[in-house]
C-alpha cells in the first residue's frame, strides 16, 4: 500500500512503491487529464505538480513522494489568478490542436508563472522546452504565456 | 489486409460522395458529457446525418471527420451553423459512427465536406422556417432563422428550433436547398474559437487512451522486432508472478504478445519479465543502406510514365545545356504525442471498439474479422485523436488489439510503450529522385524529367486504386501536379518495395515527398542560371495567376528584395497541393554546419474560400514545424531489421526553443472552392529551409535529414 | 525490490530437496543461504554475470579488454548443462577463489579472483549454496573472442604467479575489527581495485597505486583514496555512506554507469555497519593524488529557471535534460536526478558525463529505477552531444571542455 496526497486527497494505493505516479494517477485514481507520452520523461505530457513545481509524473516513482503533495490538471486552483489567466489566455488564442500535450503544456507554464511572474522570451524557452508538441503549438503557447502574465501583472 | 467497400482515397481527394441528408430527430438523446463524444447506442441512426434537434432543444451536430487537431470540428460545425441559424455556442457535436464517417486524410476533410454540410444546414433550416410558417400561417420568406430561433419578422413571434423539431421532421427536405451568398456569411471567414479548446485545456477531453470502461483491464504490448517474426518461447512464469499481471497472450498470428494487468506498470513490468524470444527470418537482414541501395539501382532501368507531355529525352539532348540532381529521403516515424492504444470489449454477442482513428469503416471491418461476428454487431466509439499525421489512417493496432480482447472476458484496453509505438509505427517510406533539366542559354527548363523510385504506398492500402500500369497518383502531388508549366516533361516511377518494414501515409504524403525534391531542384536551376530564385520561379509559374499571386505576397512579406540581414540566408519554396497554393520563405542562420536556427517564416497561402482563418494559420504554423523537425533531425534506421530509433531520445522533436521566433502567415482573399490546408504548412518546410541552408554553406543539401552527415560528405565530394 | 530477494524463501526448501543431485557437499542451511546471498550481494557477482535484458546470472555480459579482447561472462546459474549445476563444491572453490575452473581453464582476470581469494572457503561454500537457489537458465555465452597471444589460456598461469591470487589473510590487530571488516569488504567481495587501481604493464592491479582511479569501459573509475582534492578526502562520511548506499549524496551528484551497477546489484544490500566498515577504511587508504581531479563548481542560482539560449548546448540542455535535472540542475523528480557538484561534470574533462549522455544509465533503488536515457543511435548528432556535455560543464563548473577530448571519449567502445 503506498499512500499519496493527490488534489488535496489522500489516498492509499495497492501498487508497489516503484510504480510511477503517472499510472497511478491515471489508472487506479482514473484521473486521465496527466497523459502518458514517453515514460523517460522527455516529452512533458505527463507534467504534475509535486508541492506547486512541475514534475513529470512518468519517471517519479510514487513510493518516493511522500508527504508532498500531487496537483494534476484536474486539479488546479482556478480561483488562482495565474491558473485563471494560463486556461484564458490559452483559449483566447486557440492554443491547442490535438491537444494531446496541453494539460502538460499548462501545467508546466502555471509553474513558470509562479516562479517567474513575468518571462522574456528567453526564459519561456527554457522553462518550456522540455515540453514538446507534436502539433508544433510552440508559437502560441509562448503567446499565450506572455498574454497570461501581462493579465496577472 | 482486409477487403473494404469504402470511399475510396483518390474520391474522397476529388471531392466524391456529394449525398446529403440532414435529418430531424425528434427523439431525446443523451447530451453530450463535456469532451467526451457522445454515445448513441439507443437511438435509431440514420446514417449521413448532420444535424439532431430535441424538442429541449438540444442541437447537436454529427460530424463526418475526426478531429486529430486540424480543428475539423470546428470548421464543419461553422459550415452546418453558418446555414443553419445556430450559434456555436449552442452546440453539441458526435463523431459520425462507421458507415457514414469519411477517411480523414490528406487534408481533404474540408474539401469534400465544403457544400454537403452547408447544404445539411441550410435544408434543415427551410423545414424548420416551413414548420413555424405553417403554424404561424405566414410566409416562410417572412420568416428567418438565427440563434436557434425561428422568427416572423413582422409580427415579432418566435419559435425555438426545439419547439419546431417534430413537425419540421415531418415535412420533405429540399433537394436543393438555397444556399447564403458569400456576402452574408456571418461565420464562414470570419476566425471562430475552437470547439474543442476548453476541454483540452482542462484535461477533460477524452483521447482514445483515456478510455475508461467499467472492468476493463490494462494490456501492453511487444511485437516481434523484425517483421514476420513470430514468437517461439516466453517465460510466463516470470510475468504472471509481477504484482497486478492477470494474464499473458499470444495473438493468432503468434507475431505479438500481451500482458494484461490492473494497471499499465504492472503490465509493463511483466512484459520485460516475459522476455519473448522471436523467431528471424530474412528481414533479419535488412539494414538502412539494403533500402537506399535498392532505391539507388531503381534510378536505372524500366518505369512506369504517367501522361508524359513530348519527347522529354530528345528535348533535353537538343538543350543548350542539362542539369541532375538525385536527392534521398529517409524513412519517418509518424510518432503521434498520443501513443498508440485501443480497447475493445468482445462477447458472445457483439464487440466494442473504443479508439481514435482516422478509419473507422476499416475498425468496424477488421473487428469483425477477427472475432467473426457480423459488422452489425461491432460498435465503434471515435475518440478524439492525440495527434494523427497518417498513422490513423492504419487499423493494424485494432486488429491486434481485437486478436488479444478476443481472448479475455473483459473490455481490454492495450497501450504501446513509446518505444513500441516507434520501433513498429509503419514508415514513410524512402525515397530517391533524380531530376533532369534541359536548359536554354539563358539557364531556362527547355524539358523535365523526373524519376521517383519508391514503394507504392496506395497500393497496400487501397489496392483498387493503384493504376493498371502500377501507379500511385499520389507521386503525382508536386511533380506531375504544379504550378509550374513545362513544355515537355517526363515522369517516371521506378517502383521499389523497402523490405522489412511496411510503409505508410505520412503528414503532407506524395506533396512533402516531392515538394523537397521539386522545389530544392528549381532553387538549384535558379542559382545556376544566376536568377534570383523568386524570379526564376515567377516565370515558370507565369501562367498561374494563383501561383504568383501567393508567391510576391510572400516576397513582399519576408522582405525578398532587402538584403538579408548579416550571418542569415533565406530560402523559398513555392507549392500547388491539396488544392491550395503556399510560397513560404525560410529565414535562417547557420553559426556552424551543424547547427541551424530558424529566425523568421513567412508564408503566403491561397487555399480558397477561407472557413475558420485562424485555424488555418494555426495549422500552416503547427505543420511548418512538423515538417521542420523531420526536415532537420528524423530518420528511421535499419540494422538487422530492427527500427533503431525507440523514443524522444533517439527520435528527435522540434521544441519550444528551436522553433522558429517568428511565423507570419499572410491568407489571400480567394472564392475558389476551399483547399485543404493540414499538410501544406509540413510539406514547405523541408524545401524552403533546404534552399536556405544550401544559401548559407554554399552547397546544396539533397538528402535529408538536412542535418543528416551524409549530406556533408556528398556535397563534398561534388 | 528485486525479485530474486522476494521469491528468495520459496527456493529454501527446493533447494534443500535439490542438493544431492548437484553433488553438493556443504549442507545448505537457512543461514548458510543467507550469508550466501549477502556475499553474492557484496562481491556484485550479478551484474557481472548477467547480459542486457539476459536472465539473471546466465551470464553473456560482454566485456571489452583493451589489448585483449572482448571476454563473455559465463552462466553460473545451476543449469546442469548450461550453468554450474553439475560443479561439486571444491570445483567451485577453485574457480572462484584461484580463477580455475573444472575443464582446467584458466580463467580470465576480468574475473576478480584474487579479490575473491580473500573470501574463504566456507564462504565460497555459503555462495555457491545460494546460487544453486537462483533460477536455471538454459542461456550459453557467446565465445570469448581474445586475441593471440591471451588465447592460450595457459598463459593465466604465468600471469597468476605475478598478479594472481592473494590468499585470505588474517585481521591487523593494531587495526579496528571495523577497520579490518572494511578491509576485507573493500579488497575483497568488493574489488573495488579491479577498477579504481590502475593497471600494470602485465595488466595487473597497481599497489603503489592503489586506488588512485582508472578508466574502465570508457568511463573514469576516480580516485578514491583520502586524497582531500583528487580523492574521497573531502566527503563526509554521511555523504560517502549516502553514496555508497543509494547511489547518490547531495552536492556530489548520482552514480552511473558502472558505479551505478555497482551500487544496484551490490552496495544498496549491504548493512549499514558494513557500509560504515568500508569507509573507515577507505579514509585510511593512503592519499595519492591524480590528474583527473574536477573543476571547481560554479554554482548556479538555486531556483534560476532561465538557461541562456545562445548556444546548441544550452537549446538541447533546456530541451531534452532540465525536464528532469532541472536548469539549476537540483533535480526535479527527485534527488536523484540532481547533479550540481557531481564530480562526474568535469573530471577528466567530462569523460563521465559524455559517457552517460551517450550510453545513459540506470541506478536501482528500492523505490524504483532511477534511468537515464541514452542520446546515442538516433537524431542527435555526436556533435550535438558534445555540445550538450561542453554546456554542462561549464554552466554547472568552471571547467574548460576540450572538444578533441571529447570526440576521442566518443569513439571509445564499450
Ligand atoms: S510521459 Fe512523462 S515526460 Fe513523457
Ligand atoms: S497539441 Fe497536439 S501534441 Fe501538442
Amino acid at each position: 500500500m503506498q499512500t499519496v496526497r493527490v488534489n488535496g486527497q489522500t489516498h492509499s494505493v495497492d501498487v508497489d512503491p516503484d510504480t510511477p505516479l503517472l499510472w497511478v494517477l491515471r489508472d487506479v485514481l482514473g484521473l486521465n487529464g496527466t497523459k502518458f507520452g514517453c515514460g523517460i520523461a522527455q516529452c512533458g505530457v505527463c507534467t504534475v505538480h509535486l508541492d506547486g513545481h512541475p514534475v513529470r509524473a512518468c519517471n517519479l516513482p510514487v513510493g518516493m513522494i511522500g508527504e508532498r503533495s500531487v496537483t494534476t490538471i484536474e486539479g488546479v486552483d482556478n480561483a488562482d489568478p495565474i491558473v485563471h489567466a494560463v486556461k484564458k489566455a490559452w483559449t483566447n488564442l486557440d492554443v491547442v490542436q490535438c491537444g494531446y500535450c496541453q494539460p502538460g503544456q499548462v501545467m508546466a507554464a502555471i509553474g513558470l508563472l509562479k516562479t517567474v511572474p513575468n518571462p522574456t522570451d528567453e526564459q519561456i524557452d527554457s522553462a518550456m522546452s522540455g515540453n514538446m508538441c507534436r502539433c508544433g503549438t510552440y508559437m502560441r503557447i509562448r503567446k499565450a504565456i506572455h498574454l497570461a502574465a501581462g493579465e496577472t501583472a | 489486409m482486409t477487403r473494404m467497400p469504402l470511399t475510396t482515397r483518390r474520391a474522397a481527394l476529388f471531392g466524391g460522395g456529394g449525398l446529403l441528408l440532414a435529418t430531424l430527430w425528434p427523439s431525446a438523446s443523451p447530451r453530450a458529457s463535456t469532451g467526451m463524444l457522445v454515445e448513441n447506442a439507443t437511438a435509431p441512426f440514420a446514417p449521413n446525418a448532420y444535424i439532431r434537434i430535441t424538442p429541449d432543444n438540444s442541437i447537436t451536430l454529427i460530424l463526418p471527420n475526426i478531429e486529430m487537431g486540424q480543428g475539423i470540428y470546428t470548421s464543419s460545425v461553422m459550415l452546418i451553423a453558418e446555414e443553419l441559424g445556430v450559434d456555436l455556442a449552442q452546440i453539441e457535436i458526435e463523431a459520425a459512427p462507421p458507415g457514414s464517417a469519411e477517411i480523414t486524410g490528406g487534408s481533404t476533410s474540408i474539401m469534400t465536406e465544403w457544400k454537403p454540410l452547408r447544404e445539411a444546414g441550410a435544408a434543415a433550416r427551410t423545414v424548420l422556417v416551413q414548420a413555424a410558417a405553417s403554424r404561424w400561417n405566414v410566409a416562410p420568406s417572412s420568416c428567418t432563422a438565427a440563434s436557434g430561433v425561428v422568427s416572423h419578422t413582422p409580427s415579432g413571434r418566435t419559435f425555438t428550433f426545439g419547439e419546431l423539431a417534430t413537425e419540421a421532421a415531418k415535412l420533405p427536405l429540399p433537394k436543393e436547398p438555397t444556399l447564403k451568398a458569400a456576402s452574408d456569411y456571418s461565420l464562414i471567414g470570419k476566425s471562430q474559437h475552437r470547439v474543442d479548446s476548453a476541454i483540452k485545456v482542462n484535461g477533460t477531453a477524452v483521447f482514445g487512451i483515456d478510455i475508461n470502461v467499467p472492468g476493463q483491464k490494462i494490456g501492453t504490448v511487444a511485437a516481434s522486432p523484425v517483421m514476420g517474426g513470430t514468437v517461439r518461447s516466453l517465460d510466463r512464469d516470470a510475468a504472471m508472478a509481477v504484482r497486478g499481471v492477470v494474464a499473458v497472450l499470444v495473438n493468432e498470428p503468434r507475431d505479438a504478445v500481451c500482458v494484461v494487468a490492473e494497471h499499465y506498470w504492472a503490465a509493463h513490468k511483466g512484459l520485460q519479465a516475459l522476455r519473448p524470444v522471436w523467431s528471424e527470418n530474412d528481414n533479419a537482414h535488412v539494414n538502412t543502406q539494403t533500402i537506399y541501395d535498392q532505391l539507388h539501382d531503381g534510378l536505372k532501368g524500366p518505369a512506369i510514365i504517367p501522361s508524359p507531355k513530348g519527347d522529354a529525352d530528345a528535348v533535353i539532348a537538343k538543350s543548350h545545356s542539362t542539369y541532375s540532381a538525385v536527392y534521398q529521403q529517409p524513412m519517418l516515424a509518424h510518432a503521434t504525442m498520443e501513443p498508440i492504444n485501443c480497447t475493445a470489449h468482445v462477447r458472445p454477442d457483439g464487440c466494442d471498439v473504443w479508439v481514435g482513428t482516422q478509419v473507422a469503416d476499416r475498425a468496424q471491418e477488421t473487428a469483425a474479422d477477427v472475432t467473426g461476428l457480423p459488422k452489425e454487431k461491432i460498435t465503434v466509439h471515435s475518440q478524439y485523436i492525440g495527434g494523427g499525421f497518417g498513422r490513423r489512417l492504419e487499423h493494424e493496432y485494432i486488429t491486434q488489439c481485437v486478436q488479444f480482447a478476443k481472448q479475455t472476458s473483459y473490455p481490454l484496453k492495450i497501450v504501446w510503450s513509446r518505444e513500441e509505438d516507434i520501433t513498429r509505427d509503419r514508415y514513410r517510406p524512402a525515397y530517391v529522385d533524380e531530376v533532369t533539366a534541359g536548359l536554354d542559354e539563358k539557364g531556362h527548363v527547355t524539358a523535365m524529367k523526373h524519376r521517383i523510385v519508391g514503394p507504392a504506398v496506395v497500393a497496400r492500402w487501397d489496392p483498387p486504386e493503384l493504376t493498371k500500369e502500377g501507379y500511385d497518383e499520389d507521386l503525382s502531388v508536386a511533380t506531375l501536379i504544379t504550378s509550374y508549366t513545362y513544355d515537355v516533361y517526363r515522369l517516371e516511377f521506378a517502383r521499389r518495395e523497402a523490405p522489412g518494414v511496411i510503409t505508410a501515409w505520412w503528414r503532407g504524403v506524395g506533396g512533402t515527398r516531392g515538394l523537397f525534391v521539386v522545389e530544392n531542384f528549381i532553387d538549384e536551376l535558379a542559382v545556376k542560371a544566376g536568377i534570383d530564385p523568386v524570379a526564376y520561379r515567377r516565370e515558370l509559374a507565369k501562367d498561374n495567376a494563383r501561383a504568383v499571386a501567393v508567391l510576391d505576397r510572400v516576397a513582399k512579406d519576408s522582405d525578398w528584395s532587402d538584403p538579408v540581414p548579416k550571418g542569415r540566408a533565406r530560402g523559398v519554396a513555392l507549392q500547388f497541393a491539396f488544392g491550395s497554393y503556399m510560397a513560404t520563405v525560410a529565414e535562417i542562420e547557420m553559426q556552424t554546419p551543424e547547427t541551424v536556427i530558424i529566425h523568421r517564416v513567412t508564408a503566403a497561402v491561397d487555399c480558397g474560400q477561407v472557413v475558420n482563418p485562424d485555424q488555418v494559420v494555426s495549422q500552416i504554423e503547427g505543420g511548418l514545424i512538423f515538417g521542420f523537425s523531420a526536415a532537420l533531425y528524423n530518420e528511421i534506421t535499419l540494422e538487422n531489421g530492427r527500427v533503431q530509433e525507440n523514443n524522444f531520445n533517439t527520435w528527435r522533436v522540434m521544441r519550444m526553443n528551436e522553433a522558429p521566433r517568428r511565423i507570419d502567415v499572410h491568407l489571400i482573399a480567394s472564392t475558389e472552392d476551399p483547399g485543404g490546408i493540414g499538410e501544406v504548412g509540413t510539406a514547405a518546410a523541408a524545401p524552403a529551409l533546404a534552399n536556405a541552408m544550401a544559401s548559407a554553406q554554399g552547397h546544396r543539401y539533397r538528402t535529408l535529414p538536412l542535418l543528416s552527415s551524409r549530406n556533408q560528405e556528398k556535397e563534398a565530394a561534388r | 525490490m528485486n525479485r530474486r530477494t522476494v521469491s528468495h524463501s520459496c527456493f529454501v526448501l527446493v533447494l534443500l530437496a535439490g542438493t544431492s543431485l548437484f553433488s553438493t557437499s556443504h549442507a545448505a542451511t537457512a543461514s548458510s543461504l543467507e550469508r550466501g546471498e549477502y556475499l553474492a550481494r557484496a562481491a556484485d557477482c550479478e551484474a557481472c554475470h548477467t547480459a542486457p535484458g539476459g536472465a539473471p546470472f546466465a551470464g553473456g555480459r560482454a566485456f571489452n579488454v583493451p589489448g585483449i579482447g572482448v571476454i563473455y561472462s559465463p552462466n553460473i546459474t545451476p543449469d546442469p548443462v548450461h550453468g554450474i549445476g553439475r560443479w561439486t563444491d571444491d570445483e567451485f572453490v577453485k574457480s572462484v577463489r584461484e580463477g580455475v575452473s573444472p575443464s582446467w581453464k584458466h580463467l580470465y582476470p576480468a574475473m576478480p579472483y584474487p579479490a575473491y581469494s580473500r573470501m574463504s572457503v566456507d564462504e565460497m561454500k555459503d555462495l555457491r549454496a545460494w546460487l544453486a537457489t537462483v533460477p536455471p537458465s538454459a542461456n550459453t555465452a557467446p565465445a570469448n573472442q581474445v586475441k593471440f597471444p591471451f588465447s592460450i589460456r595457459a598463459l593465466m598461469i604465468g600471469w597468476n604467479l605475478l598478479n594472481g591470487p592473494a590468499s585470505s589473510y588474517p585481521d591487523d590487530p593494531q587495526k579496528s575489527p571495523e577497520w579490518n571488516r572494511g578491509r576485507y569488504l573493500v579488497e575483497g567481495p568488493g574489488h573495488c581495485a579491479d577498477c579504481h587501481s590502475p593497471r600494470t604493464i602485465t595488466f595487473g592491479l597497481s599497489k603503489d597505486k592503489a586506488f588512485a582511479g582508472n578508466v574502465v569501459n570508457g568511463q573514469r573509475a576516480y580516485n578514491i583514496t583520502s586524497d582531500k582534492s583528487s580523492g574521497l578526502g573531502a566527503w563526509t562520511d554521511q555523504a560517502l555512506a549516502d553514496y555508497l548506499a543509494t547511489g547518490h549524496a547531495d552536492g556530489h551528484g548520482t552514480a552511473s554507469g558502472d558505479m551505478a551497477e555497482v551500487v544496484s546489484y551490490s552496495l544498496r544490500h549491504l548493512k549499514p555497519d558494513d557500509i560504515h566498515a568500508m569507509i573507515v577504511y577507505l579514509r585510511d587508504v593512503k592519499p595519492q593524488s591524480s590528474n583527473d581531479e574536477a573543476a571547481p563548481v560554479r554554482q548556479p542560482t538555486s531556483g534560476d529557471t532561465t538557461l541562456p539560449q545562445q548556444t546548441n548546448g544550452a537549446r538541447l540542455f533546456a530541451s531534452a535534460c532540465s525536464g528532469c535535472h532541472l536548469p539549476d540542475g537540483s533535480g526535479r523528480q527527485s534527488a536523484f536526478a540532481s547533479i550540481a557538484g557531481a564530480r562526474s561534470l568535469s573530471a577528466d574533462n567530462g569523460r563521465n558525463l559524455l559517457h552517460v549522455i551517450i550510453k545513459g544509465s540506470t541506478l536501482m533503488t528500492d523505490k524504483g529505477n532511477q534511468p537515464m536515457p541514452a542520446f546515442s543511435g538516433g537524431n542527435y548528432s555526436q556533435k550535438d552531444l558534445n555540445d550538450i556535455a561542453a554546456f554542462v560543464m561549464t554552466h554547472f563548473t568552471e571547467g574548460k571542455p576540450s572538444e578533441h577530448a571529447f570526440s576521442e571519449f566518443a569513439k571509445k567502445p564499450d
